[in-house]
This record gives C-alpha cells, sequence and structure tokens, in this order.
C-alpha cells in the first residue's frame, strides 16, 4: 500500500499520476469494461437498419440496403402508425392520470400528524413497486378477471358482469390502472421528501392570516412543489415514446394487437419473433434517437425554467 | 434494452437530488392555536381514503394467500377466490415445492439473484469508488460513459444481437451481465461516497492507509444504508426479471421463476402431474396451485423488504445526482 501523495507542487507527468491512481482506475475497471459492452457496444448493431439482415449471413455478410428499412416510418405503414397512435395515447392517458395520484397522496399524508401512522401508510403503498409486472398482471386477473374476485362477487349477489382483462376497448384503461397500482405510493417518495422541506413557519403565517387547510395547500404545499412537479413532469414527456413494455408484452396476448401494439412491442414482435430483424432495428434506431432528443430537450427546458436537470446539480 | 427496463423502477428518486434534510420534529408537534381544530367530517374523509388506499393493496395479498392455503372445497363454494380462510391446507404448496418444474425454477431464480446481486454490487461499489475523486486520472471521460448510459439504453434488438454474439443465448450469464452494472446506480452511490466526510478519510491516509484500505476499512463500512437499498434494487431487479429470460433464453428448462408464473398463473396453462415431483395422482385445485406459486414468487421480496424499507427517503435515495 501506498501513501496517496502530497498534493503535487508542480504538474505531474501523466505516468505518474496514472500510478498514484492506478487502484482507482482498478476499480473502475470491471464497471466501466460491462458498460460499454452490454451499454454503447449495442448502439454499433444499430447497422442492421441499413442492411439486410440474415441471421445465417451475420451482420458483415448482410448486404446494404440503403435507407429501405425506414420506409415503414416514412410511407406510413399502418401497422406502424398503430403502434405509434398507441404509444401515444397511452403516454397521454398516464400524464393526465397516473401523474397528480402521487402528488395527492403525497399532501394527504403530509397532512397526517402521527409519524408512526404516516410510515406504515408509507411502507404498504411503496410495496407494489417491488412486484413485477408479472405478479401485477397476475394480481389484476385474480381481482377484475372473469373468474376474479369481483366477478364472483357480482355473479353470487345475482348482479351483472364487467368485462375487464382481456377487453381491447378498456385496455389502455386498465393499464392505466395498473401503473397506479404499483407505482402511485413510490413516485410519492419525492413529493414527500419535497413536503417535508417547507419551512413550517409558512403554515403557521397563512392560517394566522385566516387560511383554511385548502388555501394553505394551494398557497403554501402546491408552490413548495412547484420545482420537482415541472422536473417530474418534462421527463415524463421526454420519455413520450416509452411505455409499459414488459406490462404489455404479458397481456397483448388476450386483447390483440390493434389496441395494445407499442413502438417498444413493434420492435420485438415484428424483428425478433417474426425475423424482420431490418425495419425493426430501423423502427428501434429511430425511436431511440427521437427519444434522445425529447431526453435532452426536456433537459434543456427545466435548466431554462429555472429547474435542476437530470444530470447536472 | 435491459438497462431500459430497469429505469422506471429508479425512476421516481433519480430526479430527486438533494439530501431532504429531515424534519428533525414533527411540524405540528405543538400545534400552533392558529390552525384552528380540525373539522371532524375532514378527518373522516382522510380516514376513508387512507384506508381505501392501503386496501386495495392488501386485500389482493390476502385472497391470494387465503386461497393458496385452501382446499378443494372451499375454493367451489367461494366460486373460485377465496377471501376468507377456514383451516389451512398446505396440499398446494407441497406439490410445486417436491420438485418438478416450479421447484427448478425457484432454484434457478434463488441463484440468478444471489449471484446477481453480490456481482452488482461489488462492480457498482467499486466503479463509484474509482469515480469518487474528482482529481483523479481519466475522471471525467470515464464518469461521462456512466452518465450517457444513464440516459440511454440501446434498443432491444442490438442488445439482443451483442449477447448473441457473445455466444450468452441460453446461458444463465445473459440474465446476469447485460444488466450487472446499473448506471444510475452507480451515480447514487458515488454521490453518497463524495458526501463521507474528508476528514475521515484524510485521518486514515495520514495513518497509511491505501487507496483499497479507505475503500475496505472506512468508505464500505460507513455506506452500509446505500449498500443496503442499492442491493435491494438490484435483488428484485434480478428477482423480477422476465424479460431477458424470454428473450435470451430459449430452454425453457432453463427458465426462471417469473417465467414459470407466466406460464402456469398469467396464461393459465394447467399445471399437470408430470410437471410437479408428487408421486400422489391427483393434484389439488388448479387454483390453489397458481396462488401457491404466486406467493413463493411473493415471499423472499416481502422477507427482505422492511429491513431496507426504512432506508428510502432518508437522503439514500433523494440526495443522489451530482455532475
Amino acid at each position: 500500500m501506498t501513501a496517496a501523495a502530497p498534493p503535487p507542487a508542480r504538474r505531474r507527468s501523466l505516468w505518474q499520476r496514472v500510478r498514484r491512481d492506478r487502484v482507482l482506475l482498478l476499480a473502475a475497471l470491471p464497471g466501466v469494461v460491462l458498460l460499454l459492452v452490454f451499454q454503447y457496444l449495442p448502439w454499433l448493431g444499430n447497422v442492421i437498419a441499413f442492411k439486410d439482415y440474415q441471421p445465417f449471413l451475420g451482420i458483415n455478410g448482410s448486404p446494404w440496403v440503403g435507407l429501405r428499412n425506414f420506409r415503414v416510418i416514412f410511407d406510413g405503414d399502418p401497422a406502424f402508425v398503430n403502434a405509434l397512435k398507441n404509444t401515444l395515447e397511452i403516454t397521454l392517458l398516464q400524464v393526465l392520470v397516473v401523474f397528480p395520484v402521487p402528488i395527492a397522496l403525497a399532501l394527504l399524508l403530509d397532512s397526517l400528524v402521527s409519524e408512526r401512522l404516516k410510515r406504515t401508510v408509507q411502507s404498504i403503498l411503496y410495496l407494489p413497486h417491488f412486484l413485477s409486472w408479472v405478479i401485477v398482471v397476475a394480481v389484476f386477473q385474480q381481482m377484475l378477471g372473469d373468474a376474479g374476485l369481483l366477478n364472483t362477487f357480482l355473479r353470487t349477489h345475482d348482479l351483472a358482469t364487467v368485462h375487464v382483462v382481456g377487453n381491447a376497448s378498456v385496455f389502455k384503461e386498465l393499464l392505466t390502472a395498473q401503473v397506479l397500482w404499483k407505482d402511485a405510493g413510490w413516485s410519492m417518495i419525492l413529493f414527500v421528501a419535497a413536503l417535508s422541506r417547507i419551512e413550517p413557519g409558512l403554515y403557521e403565517a397563512a392560517a394566522v392570516d385566516g387560511a383554511g387547510p385548502w388555501r394553505r395547500i394551494w398557497h403554501v404545499s402546491l408552490p413548495g412543489l412547484r420545482g420537482i412537479i415541472v422536473l417530474l413532469l418534462i421527463l415524463r414527456l421526454g420519455e413520450s415514446l416509452t411505455v409499459g413494455f414488459e406490462q404489455i408484452v404479458l397481456q397483448q396476448g388476450g386483447v390483440g394487437i390493434d389496441s395494445s401494439e407499442v413502438l417498444d412491442t413493434y420492435v420485438f414482435n415484428n424483428g425478433i419473433q417474426q425475423g424482420d430483424w431490418g425495419t425493426s432495428a430501423a423502427v428501434g434506431l429511430v425511436k431511440g434517437l427521437v427519444g434522445l432528443l425529447l431526453v435532452l430537450g426536456a433537459n434543456k427546458a427545466a435548466h431554462r425554467l429555472g429547474e435542476q436537470g437530470i444530470y447536472q446539480r | 434494452m435491459s438497462a431500459a427496463a430497469n429505469r422506471p423502477a429508479v425512476k421516481g428518486p433519480s430526479a430527486g437530488r438533494r439530501a431532504t434534510g429531515r424534519r428533525t420534529t414533527d411540524r405540528r408537534a405543538g400545534r400552533s392555536p392558529a390552525f384552528g381544530r380540525p373539522s371532524s367530517l375532514g378527518r373522516l374523509a382522510k380516514a376513508v381514503v387512507l384506508t381505501l388506499c392501503c386496501a386495495v393493496v392488501v386485500v389482493p395479498f390476502a385472497g391470494i394467500l387465503a386461497t393458496s392455503l385452501a382446499d378443494r372445497a372451499e375454493i367451489t363454494r367461494a366460486g373460485g377466490f377465496v377471501l376468507v380462510p377456514h383451516g389451512v391446507h398446505l396440499a398446494a404448496y407441497r406439490a410445486v415445492l417436491s420438485g418438478g418444474v416450479v421447484t427448478r425454477a425457484l432454484v434457478i431464480s434463488l441463484l440468478v439473484t444471489a449471484v446477481g446481486t453480490a456481482l452488482s454490487l461489488a462492480a457498482t461499489a467499486l466503479l463509484a469508488y474509482g469515480l469518487s475523486r474528482t482529481d483523479s486520472v481519466g475522471h471525467r471521460p470515464l464518469l461521462m460513459v456512466v452518465l450517457f448510459a444513464v440516459l440511454f439504453g440501446p434498443g432491444i434488438i442490438p442488445s439482443y444481437l451483442v449477447v448473441k454474439q457473445f455466444g450468452l443465448l441460453d446461458s444463465y450469464w445473459s440474465l446476469i451481465l447485460p444488466v450487472m452494472v446499473n448506471a444510475f446506480n452507480v451515480v447514487v452511490v458515488r454521490a453518497f461516497f463524495m458526501e463521507l466526510p474528508a476528514e475521515l478519510l484524510d485521518a486514515a491516509r495520514i495513518d497509511g492507509a491505501g487507496d483499497w484500505t479507505v475503500l475496505w476499512r472506512v468508505v464500505l463500512p460507513l455506506s452500509r444504508a446505500v449498500l443496503a437499498v442499492i442491493g435491494l434494487f438490484y435483488a428484485v431487479g434480478y428477482w423480477n426479471s422476465f424479460f431477458n429470460a424470454l428473450l435470451y433464453l430459449n430452454d425453457t428448462s432453463k427458465w426462471p421463476l417469473q417465467l414459470v408464473l407466466r406460464t402456469y398463473v398469467v396464461n393459465n396453462t394447467s399445471l399437470g402431474v408430470d410437471q410437479v415431483g408428487a408421486s400422489g395422482s391427483s393434484l389439488p385445485p388448479q387454483t390453489a396451485i397458481q396462488m401457491a406459486i404466486l406467493v413463493i414468487s411473493l415471499v423472499p421480496v416481502l422477507v427482505v423488504y422492511p429491513f431496507v424499507q426504512r432506508h428510502f427517503g432518508k437522503g439514500v435515495l433523494t440526495g443522489a445526482v451530482k455532475g
């Protein structure tokens, strides 16, 4: 073991600095290699978007086809357009419905006086976040499916049953309900933290000035949350093209493609399942690039609004 | 792709950066008379909403557990789903745990989760430590490698091609290596390391400790909370991993629990006598078996959760990202 050298009086050569920091470099090595191989190297695989990829010919052996694979996007292939439309509809629904709920929950929780009750409720509401989508989907089937708890109850009481699971016309609403059940509690964590940072004196001052509970929420709590709300909303919009892939793959069989295909499942079904590699890679590439632009744009917008972005303090 | 699949799991905390400065005392502990008396109607409404929210989470679990413990007569009487159990019948658990498809999948999932979590934690902590001194050589480019990986993962198809090129298809390593280092987790751990009091590290160095010794003797022991939370994230990620297994494992005999769960519970395939190790000719009711598989897949999460849960929101997660 060498002791860390005292701060250099003069510049050291690169070699000396590498020697000095060799432990740190060595420590970083495995993680960096894994990231390079599994996060960066795949981008090279996108060349097949410009090729007629045949697995038995390999990436190098497959012929170049220029932009032919991108035609589904520019010519508006119906299957692609359907996937895009579903993706955007689901995003819209989730921004409108899923986004406000954790805020409301956090406000409700923050208004509790007992710390102990607060912690208990939090523990219960966080929990579904740690369950897999397979479990969440199974739970919803058991509750709302045709043989599930709700319909069993309705049937034994001679009431009309409801068709929720496997019903294409309410599929997007079902997806939204599942996201709410799984993640509303967990998303609350940030809002709860932000609320706990609000100066208690502000509430008291507002109360002294005659503000009731609702007005205190409106004039003290919500302004305290504004920064985080703006930030999360912008980030969510930056991810507009990505919606619950695993969740949808699990349930697609029951409702059909028309109502359930989104961009990610389109890439998966078309490419890996049906062997149309080039087209799927092209759609995946464009989706990735547009997504990248949206994230960067969203981050910029956040900075412009005076909020912190995602990768900068 | 795997990173993208992982990301929503940490998306919540990802955006919150600063340590929260927890309230030391409850702000209404000495409730000012200015707030007035809370109306009883308001308190009732709050209680109702909170109870409903918690019930929506708890009732399904209670029902699943009750049904897994029920016998045929009881399930028939209830019309399929038992909410209140009468007596405990472990036949369903005996059937699925006595060898066969579910037992094998359970062992696979446990092994992948244990090995994966250990490797992930080691690689993540090491990388975070390697990046924790801003004056070290190559600090900026290495940090960029991590930060860009937080922002965008590659698509499904290119990821698949890489795993295929490395000959990892149908290998358990395909479930571990692509997701072993999660860049966001690295950022969280690094931020935690950098918040450690510099005096402590300096004191150790003055006493002659090298960088390894500082990591092993000072940094890691002080970072148990963040390592517990990040370890839970990794473990839950491996345990819940479903799509990577579907993508990379064609050999169904290698399938982990989540895929078995999908086959027999979500897709409602009947589990026959051939798929269990028990020699008996009659099986417990399918519903009970399905719910037993579901309970088995829930137990590890429920066991670990309480130990780690108290660290959430203590600034471990909400105090993360720094450039």
